[in-house]
């Protein structure tokens, strides 16, 4: 750990995650933005640079990442960006931008306010305009398509899905910053209708309103500012084919390929917060990922118990994080996905510093 | 510090036009990709990582495009990055494309920025359909009518930019406007639209992509070898700054002159006006010209309108801005940015044809969004060291 182009996380925060805010998205990460640079201790004037990450359509608004610089307090003016990408991303440019050297500290934030939308009619225009969004194929049917494949090779029942289903909602029970939780019986989820077969209201994830705020800095700034940074010592992001029906659904090559690139086998991942938003997707990306058996997996309750789309995968950042600076960990995981069919997969891996 | 030098070796862009019909998105971002590819005498499987910018997906309605166009991007295998910082988007695509390589960890890199503006409204887009779209001319306007006021320039200036952008786009392959008879008369004589904007003052609305490719140093000096100049990144920078708050300046934001000032900084630039050969500003609306003059410090507060008036800013002139045409004769707005930031490197190149400046060294391109508020810019050189330091 003696690279002074080592980043750590040193501060983050996270919002209430509620089924519907009164909040507009700026007020969100108002709030976890000043809890960030909080938590990192120091002052919105020490950032150097910010990054956001939110999507227009699930704002149902253009432009509507320009109303949230507002929430930065980005005056005198901020070297400052935005993707259309989860906040997860945002912390990728982020990490590369601190890289060079010239600058030390970075804000990220992730945004989604999914309760003003209807994911079904959302969805669909995410798929390639010619030949999929004209069949009005929405995030779940999609999902169905690839829970079928994966109960068909084996790889999955659907008693495991809603044991994924309980446990993830047993274990969100203990987290601040879970929605939907609860103790269920497999028995009696199993008992009830399909959604999309093979897909039950269990197996898919709540809507979420929430926001997530993250604070890295080089290692030398970030162990000036904090007694205990966490450092990314891995992060990789790839894609891969859009169309679902040339990819083998069961296998996921752009999660494997992150997990080497990351170097996620270069030692033991003692906790994996993945975004498995459907229950039959916790089982894929474990296995793509190379994680042995036994490795807890979304001990926050994951995005089965709160899924703020376009912070979903930062807030697994941030859960990951906590593992090793509250929970005495020494090396996490983090994941986040984008697109049908999980199409495009980011892998970061964290762990604590050498003392 | 990590920060290693990097080049830009390939470029591409479409043909701009008010409607491509005869290609699908995919068909638009591989025309300008393919190009920035035989630029560069590279294939597809020789590029690392992809970078994608665009303007709102409201646009066209497909939501997160990058997703459907990974395919045609050849971005299977690869990390594929989606960048939207509203209208200053091309060249942050381009500045995140280029923080990949200065990083170290990726050695060949992929940008594309594109918009296709005929499969939607703009004008509806960008106001959500809300305030009855009034547009982006009529957010600026006040803007301009303020730097008039302020500055005393005479009303013909921003017709005069409109005639000499719209006949440099003349002398562009790729322009989407190609007005040959355009006057001053000509101008004044459209109708007007936003005052003090007219007709013939305002940007059109195009289907259109730009692709760069950008390596490290040992591939800018290889291509160097094989007789293909690259342009240097000299420097680059990005600010942002609230829409709206009292004591703000929307005539000369302060974002504007800190994001040139830490361009001017790494590029060893301390007197703009005589160290820049030429510049790309994004002009969407004529009298933004002498306004960027200024906030860049290129001319003295009040001064830019002089620069422009005493023809300084055509292409055969002293400080010559907008040779490709600008904003004014092609705007696809995702892409804007980028074609500003890839017709400065292609000056330096010395490979911009028919509106080449004669022996442009270092060149400087701007990029800016939403109310004129988010800055890109870069300075682009023909060598890693132009000021002999």
């Amino acid at each position: 750990m003696a690279n002074a182009d080592d980043i750590a996380i040193i501060g983050w925060n996270v919002s209430p995650m509620v089924r519907h805010t009164d909040k507009t998205e700026a007020q969100m990460l108002l709030e976890v933005c000043s809890g960030a640079v909080e938590h990192a201790g120091i002052s919105r004037a020490e950032i150097d640079f910010t990054c956001a990450g939110s999507c227009d359509y699930v704002a149902g608004q253009a432009f509507s990442f320009v109303q949230n610089i507002d929430a930065l307090g980005a005056w005198p003016p901020k070297r400052d960006s935005h993707v259309e990408m989860d906040g997860a991303w945002a912390m990728y440019e982020a990490w590369l931008r601190l890289q060079i050297g010239d600058i030390d500290t970075a804000l990220v934030m992730g945004s989604g306010r999914s309760s003003t939308a209807d994911p079904t009619l959302i969805y669909p225009m995410e798929m390639d305009p010619y030949y999929l969004a004209p069949l009005g194929t929405d995030a779940t049917s999609f999902a169905a398509l690839q829970a079928r494949a994966l109960i068909e090779s084996g790889k999955v029942t659907e008693r495991q899905m809603a044991e994924i289903a309980a446990r993830t909602r047993r274990d969100g029970k203990d987290s601040a910053y879970a929605q939907v939780t609860g103790d269920f019986d497999v028995d009696a989820l199993l008992a009830e209708e399909y959604v999309n077969a093979p897909l039950r209201r269990h197996d898919l994830p709540p809507i979420t309103d929430g926001a997530c705020a993250v604070v890295i800095a080089r290692a030398d700034r970030a162990r000036e500012l904090c007694d205990n940074p966490v450092f990314i010592t891995g992060f990789a992001h790839y894609t891969e084919a859009h169309y679902p029906g040339v990819r083998s659904l069961t296998e996921s090559p752009s999660i494997t390929l992150a997990a080497k690139a990351a170097g996620v086998d270069e030692g033991p991942i003692e906790v994996a917060e993945i975004q498995a938003a459907y229950t039959h997707e916790e089982p894929l990306i474990v296995e793509a990922l190379g994680l042995g058996a036994g490795v807890p997996v979304n001990p926050s309750g994951g995005p089965q118990a709160a899924n703020p789309i376009m912070a979903t995968g930062l807030v697994r950042v941030t859960e990951a994080a906590r593992q090793i600076r509250d929970l005495g960990k020494s090396r996490t995981l983090a994941h986040s996905t984008s697109g049908p069919c999980l199409q495009q997969n980011l892998v970061c891996v964290l762990e604590g510093d050498v003392k | 510090m990590s920060h290693q030098p990097c080049a830009i070796v390939g470029i591409g862009q479409t043909h701009h036009k008010k409607a491509r019909r005869d290609v699908s998105f995919a068909g638009l971002v591989r025309e300008a990709a393919q190009r920035a590819l035989d630029d560069a005498q590279m294939t597809w499987t020789d590029i690392d990582a992809v970078v994608v910018g665009k303007a709102p997906d409201l646009f066209e309605g497909v939501m997160k495009p990058e997703l459907y166009l990974s395919d045609a991007l050849g971005a299977t295998g690869k990390p594929m990055f989606r960048v939207h910082t509203a209208g200053s988007v091309g060249g942050t695509t381009g500045i995140v494309a280029s923080h990949h390589v200065e990083t170290g960890r990726f050695e060949r890199v992929l940008a594309v920025a594109f918009e296709k503006q005929s499969e939607g409204n703009a004008q509806f887009a960008l106001g959500s359909g809300k305030s009855g779209s009034l547009g982006a001319g009529g957010a600026f306007a006040p803007y301009m009518r303020s730097y008039i006021a302020r500055s005393g320039a005479p009303m013909d200036v921003g017709p005069m930019v409109a005639v000499k952008d719209r006949l440099n786009g003349c002398k562009n392959e790729y322009a989407h406007l190609k007005l040959k008879d355009i006057d001053l008369a000509t101008v004044k004589a459209s109708p007007m639209l936003w005052d003090p904007v007219r007709f013939l003052e305002s940007c059109p609305s195009s289907d259109g992509a730009c692709a760069a490719i950008f390596t490290n140093e040992d591939g800018g000096k290889a291509a160097a070898a094989d007789g293909r100049q690259p342009a240097w990144i000299l420097g680059s920078a990005v600010r942002s700054e609230p829409s709206t708050f009292p004591g703000r300046d929307p005539v000369r934001p302060q974002g504007a002159v800190d994001c040139a000032w830490d361009v001017y900084g790494q590029a060893g630039i301390t007197n703009p006006r005589e160290q820049i050969d030429c510049a790309e500003l994004y002009v969407p609306f004529s009298w933004y010209e002498p306004m960027w003059l200024e906030a860049h410090d290129i001319a003295e507060p009040g001064e830019g309108w002089k620069m422009t008036e005493r023809g300084d800013t055509a292409l055969g002139g002293s400080f010559p801005v907008n040779m490709s045409g600008g904003v004014l004769s092609s705007n696809p707005i995702g892409a804007s940015g980028l074609l500003r930031f890839t017709e400065a490197a292609l000056q330096v190149r010395g490979m911009a044809g028919e509106h080449q400046v004669e022996g442009a060294k270092v060149a400087l391109a701007q990029a800016y969004g939403a109310a004129a508020q988010y800055f890109s810019m870069w300075v682009v050189s023909n060598s890693l060291d132009p000021f002999g330091a």
